[in-house]
């Protein structure tokens, strides 16, 4: 009969911020490059912070072909991640009370990764959107774009294959 | 005789260039790869297992990222290296296959060869092994833009 209430707002974000924040806070790697993850709802953005140890060519300068792979391949799987946690979570079988790195369910792994570099990085920020296209009991494919100061203007983006976590 | 006494001594000049170029490079220093070969389209590229390349907190093996970006670092110095490119190269597409995971703690060393070089174009091959030498940990494939020697 009486339709449940939405939840508070704040309880929704919080949940969803601490789901993220798990994912991310855990892995070395990511801090190291200095990416962060901006949420809008389900949708995330991610972003390689500028700093000069991104850099490969010291004379024009560009950003390293490395750090731009390294940057998608973060961004294809953070997004994987949350993608696989956000049903867990919003059907409340997976509580966020006690989630932290430790306490995650085990993450899918790198099967391939596929780079295509469509400009040179330029020495600023950088901001990437993955899109899971396949998402499958055991495989996953998944494609990323990055791009700077235009949306636009792809600088970079990959597609990489991704074996999913054994299920209980 | 000379000739080739002086080939060698150019030859020994380049690796030394090629060295003090890729170990200058920002982030192959912040990785600490280290120039362990190069010469004539084949280079070899290691870098160290550091607790800020952990990619999986849980078991503490580096991220597939850091170990892409040392398969990049190393298909370029093998493209520079190659007799008919300059010293100049972007890359245009890699592919990294994940074989297996790197074992903490162990050391990483990417051996990359750059088997064909057109007007505009290099290709390369590229391994990465532990200190298991038998398996791969990963494979790559990838083309380079080259500014071809007049």
């Amino acid at each position: 009969m009486a339709r449940t209430r939405p939840e508070p707002v704040h309880i929704v974000k919080e949940r969803r911020d601490r789901t993220l924040a798990a994912l991310v806070q855990g892995v070395p790697y990511i801090s190291t490059m200095g990416i962060s993850f901006d949420r809008r709802g389900d949708e995330l953005t991610a972003v390689l912070n500028y700093s000069d140890m991104l850099i490969g060519n010291p004379l024009l300068p560009a950003l390293h072909g490395g750090a731009t792979a390294s940057f998608l391949e973060v961004a294809a799987i953070i997004e994987l991640g949350f993608h696989i946690l956000w049903d867990e979570i919003e059907n409340g079988r997976l509580s966020t009370e006690n989630l932290t790195p430790e306490t995650l369910p085990r993450m899918p792994k790198t099967i391939d990764f596929t780079v295509d570099y469509l400009r040179t990085g330029l020495p600023r920020d950088a901001y990437a959107r993955a899109r899971v296209n396949r998402f499958g009991r055991r495989y996953a494919s998944v494609h990323v774009e990055a791009w700077q100061d235009n949306r636009q203007k792809l600088f970079a983006q990959a597609t990489g294959h991704f074996l999913m976590p054994e299920r209980p | 005789m000379a000739d080739n006494t002086n080939t060698d001594a150019q030859a020994a000049a380049a690796a030394r260039n090629a060295r003090q170029f890729i170990e200058a490079i920002p982030f192959s220093k912040a990785l600490q790869m280290r120039l362990d070969e190069v010469g004539d389209g084949l280079a070899v590229i290691s870098m160290p297992y550091s607790p800020a390349l952990v990619g999986d907190p849980v078991t503490g093996v580096i991220h597939g990222g850091a170990v892409s970006a040392l398969m990049d670092t190393c298909s370029g110095a093998a493209v520079m290296s190659h007799p008919q490119a300059l010293s100049v190269t972007a890359t245009l597409d890699l592919r990294i296959d994940y074989m297996r995971p790197a074992t903490p703690g162990e050391r990483i060393t990417a051996r990359a060869h750059c088997y064909h070089v057109t007007r505009s174009v290099a290709f390369i091959r590229a391994e990465a092994f532990d200190a298991d030498e038998a398996r791969p940990v990963a494979a790559a494939t990838g083309a380079f833009t080259v500014a071809r020697k007049a």
